[in-house]
């Protein structure tokens, strides 16, 4: 992981200090809150439906256990709403149609941007938690990157040191701090694309060109929202060292021509829509500019490089020396167990990746089960994921874009002992990839930006699905749902998404099919297509179940295995999905109580 | 950076100063004999006046004053004085005793600026 040195240190306490002024000055009247607003934003501070919710970055999803246990603190000691309030939002909350879950308190929640969001710490207490969270290190800021870099068997190229240099140059750069709208960068440095770069303001593909030179493929304009947009390639090859530099280009050129008078059309996907090529020739002029006349002077040094890489060094882990033999055994011993245990079996099939030191695995917690909302995690969890990253991940963890936690650094002889220990804990799960490892925001529950909860689908799915054969059988599918267009579910990247649409007041759901988030099985990135009018939020479970049916009564065998529901989606096309969708409405289109 | 009210603003009338809209690319104007340019923050959010005093300190090397004006707060000035501004007009109604102590905050900044040019790691090498 990257270690902090005294000037950064000294700079996220700075931050913390600068957050506890703006609230005092917020607080005693000198400062409004619309000019509040965005100042709180910059450091992670968002109001939602009943309270404030905070957004912890975990830059590039990696994690220490330290950290983790503060963020256990935090969700123990200040996720806590006053009793009163809790009341209200629960009582407003039962009056929706439907069946309510009710509200919880005192957890952290990973998310689609690989960070941990808190939804009822008191803003009179921001400034406290930005302490205890300078402390370790951490800070509401943000970025994403492959959840398996620096492990993973397709690497090029180790991303996490240019994330970190670009984590560095981006934090508080005082020309770009009010852009037109929110701006995400995302990295891979693998042949697969895990880090969905092609759904970001700007993808970065990290590739070696014909000579072996490092660069990155550089991708603009994606975004979700209201109008889905796939990134274009905007360079082939920028050698790597350059990165600062273009990227300096490609926002100034954005902030300088970005619309500003509408919301809507401010992200930079519209723009580069919009402009085309001229934008990018613009950019490609700006880029010129300054590296002739301002002389370039963001050219990362090659020992700034190898400081930040030796950081990434992979730690130490006490293995034999003689390691090929210790593999083939300790290979054998998992598979006796795994003859003795199926479930074993089931979970290593399912939650564990394969490694770049064959003696190693990936393993994933899995934050997906029945009783919580997908990506929760208590106090306690917290802190029981803290201990099994020290004990058994050499200290790391990472947040995935899929809402749960990966221990990159498991020893191959230490898998079983891992899966009992995750498995008394509730986060053994093997559902990695399948249906009930779904993606899902807060949703009208907690966010005031929603029209419709998230929390109620992603429960009544979880119960009907809870067969681990029948989910097995069903194979890998990407099932995700938001509450709004905002998209912070990533609907529109699900092979099936659910996306919560507001009519006359009350809750309904259009179901897409078909999205793609880019990487290998997905195929090509981009958005999935509507299957007709939207659903009552009774209705999704029936519809899900009868697009599911429909793909197990279509698929057919390839490669000695089944068709992947994605696959069978693009061979036969959507029609007989769609219609098997729509039959399933409930010919009493009332909503019941 | 100097810190003055709209009536200190208002006093002095320069005949060489001029007042840029912030839609305007500053590279396509003749600034001789230009001795001041004030750039426009019509919403403290829209930040494309950071953007015009970067080109024009940096890139132009204009060399007289930058004046910040519209809708600005005490939040912004460490972005305006690192972009080239040198003189910020604050809002009316704003309290300036809290200025000072941003700009005294952070003891210095991963990246280069229009007036630090280098950025922290070349320092650091």
């Amino acid at each position: 992981m990257y270690q902090y040195t005294e000037f950064d240190k000294q700079f996220v306490r700075a931050r913390a200090a600068q957050h506890r002024d703006q609230l005092e000055r917020f607080e005693a009247g000198q400062l409004s809150a619309d000019e509040f607003k965005p100042l709180r934003l910059q450091n992670g501070w968002y109001v939602q439906r009943y309270a404030p919710m905070l957004r912890v970055a975990v830059p590039y999803g990696e994690i220490s256990a330290p950290q983790l246990q503060v963020l256990a603190q935090i969700a123990r000691d200040y996720d806590t709403p006053d009793p009163a309030l809790l009341a209200h939002a629960q009582a407003t909350q039962d009056q929706i149609a439907g069946p309510a879950p009710k509200l919880t308190t005192n957890y952290g929640h990973f998310t689609t941007r690989q960070n941990v969001q808190f939804n009822w710490i008191p803003l009179s207490q921001s400034a406290d938690v930005m302490d205890l969270l300078a402390s370790v290190n951490l800070h509401g800021i943000q970025t994403t990157t492959d959840e398996l870099a620096g492990v993973a068997v397709d690497e090029v190229v180790d991303p996490r040191p240019y994330a970190e240099l670009i984590r560095q140059w981006s934090t508080l750069h005082p020309e770009f701090a009010f852009l037109p709208r929110k701006f995400k960068i995302a990295i891979t440095g693998a042949a697969e694309d895990r880090a969905a770069i092609g759904w970001h303001d700007v993808g970065l593909q990290m590739v070696k060109n014909a000579a072996g030179e490092v660069g990155f493929k550089v991708l603009v304009g994606g975004g979700m929202g209201r109008t889905p947009t796939v990134g274009t390639v905007i360079r082939e090859f920028l050698p790597w060292n350059q990165i600062m530099n273009f990227l300096e280009a490609v926002i100034r050129v954005y902030n300088r021509w970005g619309r500003r008078d509408n919301i809507y059309k401010a992200r930079i996907k519209i723009l580069v829509k919009a402009e085309g090529q001229r934008y990018f020739d613009e950019v490609e002029a700006e880029y010129q500019d300054i590296l002739v006349k301002d002389g370039g002077l963001h050219t990362i040094p090659q020992a700034e490089f190898e400081r930040v890489a030796a950081c990434f060094a992979a730690p130490a882990l006490n293995l034999p020396a003689s390691t090929s033999e210790w593999v083939a055994q300790a290979e054998a011993d998992v598979a006796i167990e795994a003859a003795k245990t199926p479930a074993f079996a089931r979970w290593l099939a399912q939650n564990v990746k394969p490694h770049q030191n064959p003696a190693l695995r990936a393993v994933t917690l899995s934050f997906k089960r029945p009783g919580q909302a997908p990506g929760d995690a208590t106090a306690d969890q917290l802190d029981a994921a803290a201990a099994l990253v020290a004990k058994f991940s050499a200290g790391e963890g990472r947040v995935t874009h899929s809402q749960n936690l990966v221990l990159p650094w498991v020893r191959l002889d230490q898998l079983h002992a891992l899966w009992l220990q995750a498995k008394a804990l509730g986060l053994a799960q093997p559902n990695i990839g399948l249906l009930t490892d779904m993606i899902a925001c807060p949703g009208g529950d907690y966010c005031a930006l929603a029209n419709a909860r998230s929390l109620p689908l992603a429960a009544a799915i979880t119960e009907r699905y809870q067969d681990l054969d029948e989910l097995n059988d069903l194979g890998h599918i990407d099932f995700h749902i938001s509450g709004c267009i905002n998209s912070c579910g990533h609907h529109h990247s699900g092979h099936i998404g659910i996306l919560g649409v507001d009519k006359d007041g009350k809750e309904w759901y259009q179901v897409t099919l078909g999205g793609s988030d880019g990487k290998d099985l997905s195929g090509p990135t981009g958005p999935g297509k509507v299957v007709g009018p939207s659903f009552s939020s009774v209705e999704v479970p029936d519809v899900i179940e009868a697009v599911l049916d429909t793909y197990k009564a279509l698929r057919q065998p390839v490669q000695g295995r089944d068709e992947h529901f994605i696959e069978t989606l693009r061979r036969v096309g959507h029609d007989p999905f769609k219609a098997a969708a729509n039959a399933a409405r409930h010919t009493a289109d009332a909503p019941t109580a | 950076m100097n810190i003055i009210t709209t009536q200190e603003h208002q006093s002095v009338e320069s005949p060489t100063h001029i007042t840029l809209a912030n839609d305007v690319d500053p590279r396509t104007l003749d600034l001789g004999g230009v001795t001041r340019i004030d750039l426009q923050f019509p919403k403290f959010t829209d930040g494309r006046a950071y953007s015009q005093a970067f080109l024009l300190r940096r890139r132009l090397r204009f060399a007289g004053e930058l004046r910040a004006t519209g809708d600005v707060l005490i939040d912004q000035l460490v972005q305006m004085q690192r972009t080239g501004f040198d003189v910020a007009v604050l809002k009316d109604g704003v309290d300036a005793s809290a200025a000072q102590r941003q700009l005294d905050r952070f003891a210095g900044f991963y990246q280069g600026s229009a007036v630090q040019t280098q950025p922290h790691f070349a320092k650091a090498a």
